[in-house]
């Protein structure tokens, strides 16, 4: 499925400021592994996401999607088979555009965009369908920009944006973080039941170290760009907070800091 | 206002109202300055202006100004996406490049077009109106045509891409688009439409001249914005018609201008940019000061 291997990144290389963003990172997902992401803050975990995405060149290692060695594509030709949502609501879907029309360009994503109506009418069909899913009655709001979306609304939009053609890949970037408790708690739910639903292989980042240990097959942890943890089977099924610490601190020498990511 | 005045200042907003849905394209929907219109809106002119010249059907020659335009347009977005060069410097060096490009095509600062059909001839003989009816009745079926066009073209699928370039280049990226593409071909298509403008005004006025460009990108932001104001721009399709209505209201404010007289100081045509640039600036930061009055 996917498979990274040997990723090194630099950030400002050469000045004051140089960061070893990602220090010889590999990583292989199973088909339909849901894998979640954890790491205090600087270690490598979004940016990680961002190699796979293609935001940004590697120094080196090569990264493949089901044998297709995509390193040298741009992030735009990649799309093709990754589906995406940011942390930012606002990052995911175009506030300027209605929600059909967002939805009309996500169904596009990897096709060639052409002269055809941006928006058909048996696709209207299909979108209504899969926003009553959702629950939050934007079913009825089509036509409506999505600048107008509450926060919770527009990620239960992009989730469903990044889903609406499956990728084979889906990567999930801290997308609860900025929504409230229980809002998060929903767009999590949705996110659970979609990617189970359609056996997704998904990468999903998160600070919140319940939801990590809670969700997916497998866990790894970054650290200071590597990967210091990676469990999964029984070990992950029965994993607690408190093993999860410790393990790092067996692994590391050190003790696990930060409030973020021990307090949510 | 006399009544041929209020005709000829019809007649130039229609004319320049391409111009100005090109302006739209490139400052409301891609979000992208472009100067580049200072340098095609003449291109077009002086396209079109050789063309009729060389014996060319000056309907046929329009074709040509926007194939120009369209280039000149692309060449600023390559600047900008292939080269990384930032967007309004990228913009302001086609600029002055095709201030050499069009002396180039005319061989001269100017060419006139005195004696030679052009479409505005063509229009009159055609509709039997007398002239200071048939070219803005010309003009505005051109425009409104124009703007049907683009309507039309920002709802296809291409066209919603170029709407999420300029909205949220970063999701549009991420499902699937080139955005560099997409810059391009909104700057050719901006650009080709100020070209047809330019084409336009020179076979009304009869030739083509290198400065008749000077002030065009502040021209079309102001008639963007006064229209945006007056009619609002909630849906693509308002605010296309918007920048239409706001050429003709700039217009229309330009000619009331010209014929003002406080005492012995009246308003010249050379004024007309001061007027302009500050009528930008007041309708730019009217709002921030609107919010901070009624905060």
């Amino acid at each position: 499925m996917l498979r990274a291997e040997g990723i090194v990144k630099t950030f400002f290389k050469g000045g004051a400021n140089e960061v070893r963003a990602l220090n010889n990172v590999s990583l292989s997902l199973a088909e339909g592994e849901f894998v979640t992401v954890i790491g205090s803050n600087g270690a490598g975990k979004s940016t990680f996401l961002g190699a796979v995405a293609g935001v940004f060149p590697v120094d080196q290692g090569r990264i493949f999607l089901n044998n297709e060695d995509m390193t040298a594509w741009p992030e735009w030709q990649r799309a093709a088979g990754i589906g995406r949502v940011f942390q930012d609501p606002a990052q995911g879907t175009c506030p300027g555009a209605t929600i059909e029309q967002n939805l009309a360009l996500a169904l596009k994503r990897g096709q060639p965009r052409g002269l055809g109506p941006g928006v058909r009418r048996q696709d209207r069909e299909l979108f209504r369908e899969q926003l009553a899913r959702l629950g939050l009655g934007l079913e009825n709001r089509l036509r409506d920009p999505a600048g107008l979306l509450s926060g919770g609304q527009r990620q239960a939009l992009s989730m469903l944006m990044a889903v609406l053609v499956k990728p084979r890949l889906l990567l999930l970037d801290e997308h609860t973080a900025a929504l409230d408790p229980k809002t998060a708690g929903q767009v999590l739910d949705l996110t659970v039941r979609l990617v189970e639903e359609l056996g997704l292989s998904t990468l999903m980042v998160t600070h919140n170290m319940r939801q990590a240990i809670g969700l997916g097959q497998r866990l790894v942890m970054f650290h200071r760009g590597e990967i210091v943890l990676d469990i999964r089977g029984e070990e992950k099924r029965n994993l607690r907070v408190e093993d999860l610490l410790q393990r790092f601190s067996e692994v590391r020498g050190e003790e696990f800091t930060s409030d973020r990511a021990l307090l949510t | 206002m006399t009544s041929y005045a209020f005709f000829g200042s019809l007649e130039q907003g229609f004319a320049f109202g391409l111009m100005v849905l090109g302006v739209y394209l490139t400052f409301r929907v891609l979000d992208f300055p472009d100067l580049t219109v200072d340098g095609s809106l003449p291109l077009g002119a002086a396209v079109s202006a050789v063309a009729i010249d060389a014996g060319v059907h000056p309907a046929l020659s329009l074709v040509w100004a926007c194939g120009a335009g369209f280039l000149a347009g692309a060449v600023t977005g390559f600047l900008n996406t292939r080269l990384r060069i930032l967007h309004l410097l990228a913009s302001i060096l086609t600029m002055i490049a095709l201030y050499s490009v069009n002396l180039r095509i005319m061989g001269r600062p100017n060419l006139t077009l005195l004696g030679k059909p052009t479409l505005v001839d063509l229009f009159t003989t055609a509709s039997g109106l007398p002239q200071y009816l048939a070219t803005p009745l010309l003009f505005a079926l051109v425009t409104v045509f124009a703007a049907g066009v683009l309507i039309w073209f920002l709802r296809t699928e291409l066209g919603l891409a170029l709407l999420a370039t300029g909205d949220n280049p970063r999701m549009i990226r991420a499902l699937g688009v080139n955005t560099g593409n997409t810059v391009i071909l909104g700057l050719g298509l901006s650009n080709a439409l100020t070209a047809m403008s330019g084409a336009l005004v020179a076979q009304n006025q009869g030739g083509a001249d290198v400065n008749m460009g000077v002030g065009t990108i502040v021209a079309g932001l102001a008639s963007v914005i006064l229209g945006e104001t007056v009619f609002g721009r909630r849906s693509v399709a308002r605010a296309v018609l918007a920048a239409i209505l706001g050429s003709l209201l700039y217009r229309l404010a330009i000619g009331l201008a010209l014929g003002l007289k406080l005492g012995s100081f009246s308003i010249t045509p050379s004024d007309l940019n001061l007027i302009t640039a500050l009528l930008v600036v007041l309708a730019l930061t009217a709002p921030r000061m609107k919010a901070k009055v009624f905060s």
